[in-house]
C-alpha cells in the first residue's frame, strides 16, 4: 500500500540573482513498512529533498514545483497549521547530529513528553510516563532514571535513541532518517540500524533512509534511489540496482568504494568534482565525469525511464526496456 | 621483519590527562587516553590504527610526533629518543615527521594563500632561497594534482577534496620520512575519498614514506595498511599484518568491529556480534580487561587480570585471555 507519493518535486535556492535547483524533478513512492534508501554524495540534494517533504525548507530556498501525497493528502495544499499537526503522526524526521538536535537545558524525558503532549492531548504526568515507556522501547536501560538526564550526560548513540523515541512518539506513517548513523561509531551504528528495523516492523512505518553508505542501504532498504546534482539518476529494487547498476554514476560509486576483504588494488576514483548547482552543464549533469559520455549527452537532460522491469535509469547510453526485455 | 632499527618505535607510551582540581589544585582524576602502548613501524611500512571515538588513537598519533608531551614511556625516531632532545634538536627532527589532519576546512589558515600554506614549512626550516621555495611549492602543487594557479588562491576557493590535497602538499613540502595521517580521508565523499587514497598510496611509493594511518573506517584501513593495530580505551588489543587481522581476527572486540561494518550486498544478511552498551569512560576504566563489560566471551579472569599483548604465529599479537595469540 502506497503511503507517500512524490511527483516532480523541485526546490530552488536563489543567490545573487542566480537560481540553483537543489532538487529538480524528484519522484518516488514509498509503501507501508518499506525502506527507500536515498543515496548520494554531499550537496546532491538528498537532505533538501527530506526538508521539502517536511515543508521545512528555509528561505532563500523554496519548493517551486511538485506534489507530495501522504495517504492521498496533498501536503502542499495544507495550511501551515494543518501541516504542523501532520508533522509527528504523519511524517517524522531524525537527523545526523543527535547531540545538536536536542535542547541542552531540558531533561530528555521532558523533551519527549513535550512531543507527546503537543499531539496527544494528554496531561503532564501521562506524557512523562509515556516518555519513559518510549525510552524503554528504543532500548535505553533504566528508562525511569535516564529520563531525568540531560543530553550532555548521554553518548551520541543514546542521543540518537532519544531522537528516535521522540520521532516515533506519535506513531508516524513515514519516518525520514537523514544520515541517522553517520556521526556514530560502527558498533553503535549497527545497534541503531537494528533498532530502526525492529521499530519499522513493529509499527509498519515507511522509512526514507538518506545515506551516503551503500553498505547501509544494502542492509536496510527494499528500494534504492541514487541522486546526483538534484536528480534521481537511478531508481529500483535494491537487488536489481546492486546486481546490475545501470547508470555510469552508480557503477562508478560502487567501484570507488573500498570493501572489506577486497583486493588491495587501486580504487577507481571518479575524476573531477560534483558540479556547482548554480552552473550545471547542459544536458546530463554527470557527463563531464562520465567515462561513457558522448556528444549527445550535452543536448538534453536524460529522463528517468524504465530500462529493465522495475529498474529506472536516467542515461541515454543505457538501452530502454522496450529493446531490453528483462 | 628485518633486523634493522625500525624507523619509529614507541615503548610503554602513556598520556594521562588530569581532570578537576582547577589551575593550581591537585587533579581529582585522570583520563587515561593512552595507557601503555608499544610497537614499531619499519621504514616504508604503513601501520593502520583503528578504534572508535575516544579510544586514544588521535592522542597516540600526536604523542608520536611529540606535539603533546607523554606522561611516560618513550618514542624513538631512527633509534633516537625524542624525549631527551632540546627544543632546537626537536625542531630539526620535525622536518622528518609530519601530520595530515582530518578536517580540510579547519586546518588551513583562511587568510593565507595556498602557496604560503604549502611553503610555510620550507620557510620555517629555512630550506632554499625564495625562488627555490617558490619552485618547490609549484612542484608540490603539481605532485598532489592541484590546478597550476592554486598557489595564488585562498583555501575557501577549493572543495573539501582539494583542500585535503593542500594539507598533503604542506605535509610533504619538507620531505618527511614519517607521516601521521589522522582521519585524512574521513570527511570526504566516497568518490573523492578514492582520489585521495590513491594519491596517498602513489606518493607513499614514490617518496618511500612511512605512515601511521589513523582511521575509524575499517574498509579504508584494510585498503591502505600493511599492518593494523586495533585500539580500545587507550590500549592496543590486537595487532598484526593486515591480511592476517582481517582474515583471522581473534580479539572479540576486533571481531565485533568487523562484523558491524555494513556490506554492500543485499543478499548477505548481517551476521553481527552484538556488543552491549557504550564504550566506558576512560576516567574509570573497568578492571582487568577493559573490554570485559561488553565482551560476549568474557570469563571470570577477564574481570580481574589485564591480558598482556602477546605475539604469536604470523606476527599476530592479541591481548585476550579467552582467545590468546596462537603459540609460535
Amino acid at each position: 500500500m502506497t503511503v507517500l507519493e512524490v511527483r516532480g518535486l523541485a526546490t530552488a535556492f536563489e543567490r545573487n540573482g542566480g537560481t540553483a535547483r537543489a532538487v529538480d524533478g524528484v519522484s518516488f513512492t514509498l509503501d507501508a513498512g518499506q525502506v527507500l534508501g536515498l543515496v548520494g554524495e554531499s550537496g546532491c540534494g538528498k537532505s533538501v529533498t527530506a526538508l521539502s517533504l517536511m515543508r521545512l525548507v528555509q528561505p532563500p530556498g523554496r519548493v517551486v514545483a511538485g506534489e507530495v501525497r501522504l495517504e492521498g493528502q496533498e501536503l502542499f495544499a495544507l495550511s501551515e497549521r494543518e501541516m504542523r499537526r501532520l508533522r509527528g503522526p504523519g511524517l517524522a524526521m531524525i537527523f545526523q547530529e543527535p547531540m545538536t538536535s536536542l535542547n541542552p537545558v531540558l531533561r530528555i524525558g521532558s523533551q519527549i513528553a513535550e512531543a507527546v503532549r503537543v499531539h496527544g492531548g494528554v496531561g503532564r504526568r501521562a506524557a512523562w510516563n509515556r516518555a519513559v515507556e518510549l525510552l524503554g522501547e528504543v532500548g535505553i536501560a533504566e528508562p525511569k532514571t535516564r529520563a531525568r538526564d540531560y543530553p550532555h550526560q548521554l553518548s551520541g548513540g543514546m542521543c540518537q535513541r532519544v531522537m528516535i523515541a521522540m520521532a516515533i512518539s506519535c506513531a508516524p506513517r513515514v519516518l525520514i532518517a537523514d544520515e541517522p548513523t553517520t556521526a556514530l561509531d560502527v558498533t553503535i551504528q549497527a545497534e541503531i540500524l537494528d533498532l530502526l528495523r525492529a521499530l519499522r516492523e513493529r509499527h509498519r512505518m515507511a522509512v526514507l533512509l538518506i545515506t551516503h553508505d551503500l553498505g547501509v542501504v544494502a542492509e536496510q532498504a527494499n528500494a534504492v534511489a541514487i541522486m546526483y546534482a538534484g536528480r534521481i539518476v537511478e531508481y529500483g529494487d535494491v537487488f536489481e540496482v546492486f546486481d546490475r547498476p545501470l547508470h555510469p554514476y552508480t557503477q562508478a560509486l560502487f567501484r570507488s568504494m573500498p570493501s572489506l576483504g577486497g583486493r588491495r588494488e587501486r580504487l577507481e576514483a571518479i575524476g573531477g568534482q560534483v558540479p556547482d548547482p548554480f552552473h550545471l552543464p547542459s544536458g546530463c549533469a554527470f557527463r563531464d565525469r562520465c567515462p561513457q559520455a558522448i556528444a549527445a549527452c550535452a543536448d538534453a537532460v536524460p529522463p528517468l525511464v524504465e530500462k529493465v522491469a522495475g529498474h529506472r535509469a536516467a542515461c541515454i547510453r543505457v538501452e530502454d526496456a522496450a529493446r531490453n526485455p528483462a | 621483519m628485518s633486523a634493522t632499527t625500525p624507523l619509529v618505535e614507541v615503548e610503554n607510551l602513556r598520556k594521562h590527562y588530569p581532570i578537576g582540581g582547577g589551575l593550581f589544585g591537585r587533579a581529582r582524576a585522570w583520563v587515561r587516553a593512552v595507557d601503555g602502548v608499544s610497537f614499531a613501524i619499519q621504514a616504508g611500512e604503513t601501520l593502520g590504527l583503528v578504534g572508535e571515538s575516544g579510544c586514544g588513537k588521535t592522542t597516540l598519533g600526536r604523542l608520536m610526533l611529540r606535539l603533546i608531551e607523554p606522561s611516560g614511556g618513550d618514542i624513538r625516531f631512527e633509534g633516537r629518543s625524542l624525549l631527551g632532545l632540546r627544543p632546537r634538536e626537536l625542531r630539526g627532527l620535525r622536518r622528518r615527521m609530519q601530520i595530515i589532519f582530518q578536517d580540510p576546512y579547519g586546518s588551513l589558515n583562511p587568510r593565507m594563500r595556498v602557496g604560503s600554506i604549502i611553503g610555510e614549512g620550507l620557510a620555517i626550516h629555512r630550506l632554499g632561497g625564495r625562488d627555490e621555495r617558490h619552485q618547490r611549492v609549484q612542484e608540490l602543487i603539481e605532485l598532489v594534482g592541484l590546478p597550476p594557479d592554486a598557489a595564488r588562491r585562498y583555501p575557501h576557493e577549493f572543495s573539501g577534496g582539494q583542500r585535503q590535497r593542500v594539507g598533503i602538499a604542506r605535509a610533504l613540502a619538507v620531505e618527511p620520512r614519517f607521516v601521521v595521517a589522522d582521519e585524512a580521508v574521513s570527511a570526504l565523499d566516497v568518490s573523492i575519498q578514492a582520489q585521495i587514497i590513491n594519491l596517498l598510496q602513489e606518493l607513499r611509493e614514490r617518496l618511500g614514506l612511512t605512515m601511521l594511518f589513523i582511521a575509524h573506517d575499517l574498509r579504508v584501513v584494510e585498503h591502505v595498511s600493511h599492518r593494523v593495530a586495533i585500539m580500545y580505551l587507550g590500549h592496543i588489543v590486537e595487532m598484526g599484518p593486515s591480511e592476517e587481522i582481517y582474515r583471522n581476527p581473534r580479539h572479540p572486540y576486533t571481531r565485533a568491529l568487523l562484523s558491524a561494518v555494513p556490506i554492500p550486498d543485499p543478499r548477505r544478511a548481517a551476521r553481527r556480534t552484538a556488543l552491549a552498551g557504550d564504550v566506558p569512560s576512560p576516567v574509570t576504566p573497568p578492571s582487568g580487561c577493559t573490554f570485559h563489560p561488553r565482551c560476549p566471551s568474557a570469563e571470570a579472569v577477564c574481570r580481574s587480570v589485564r591480558p598482556p599483548l602477546e605475539t604469536g604465529r604470523r606476527d599476530h599479537a592479541v591481548a585476550c585471555h579467552v582467545f590468546p595469540a596462537e603459540k609460535p
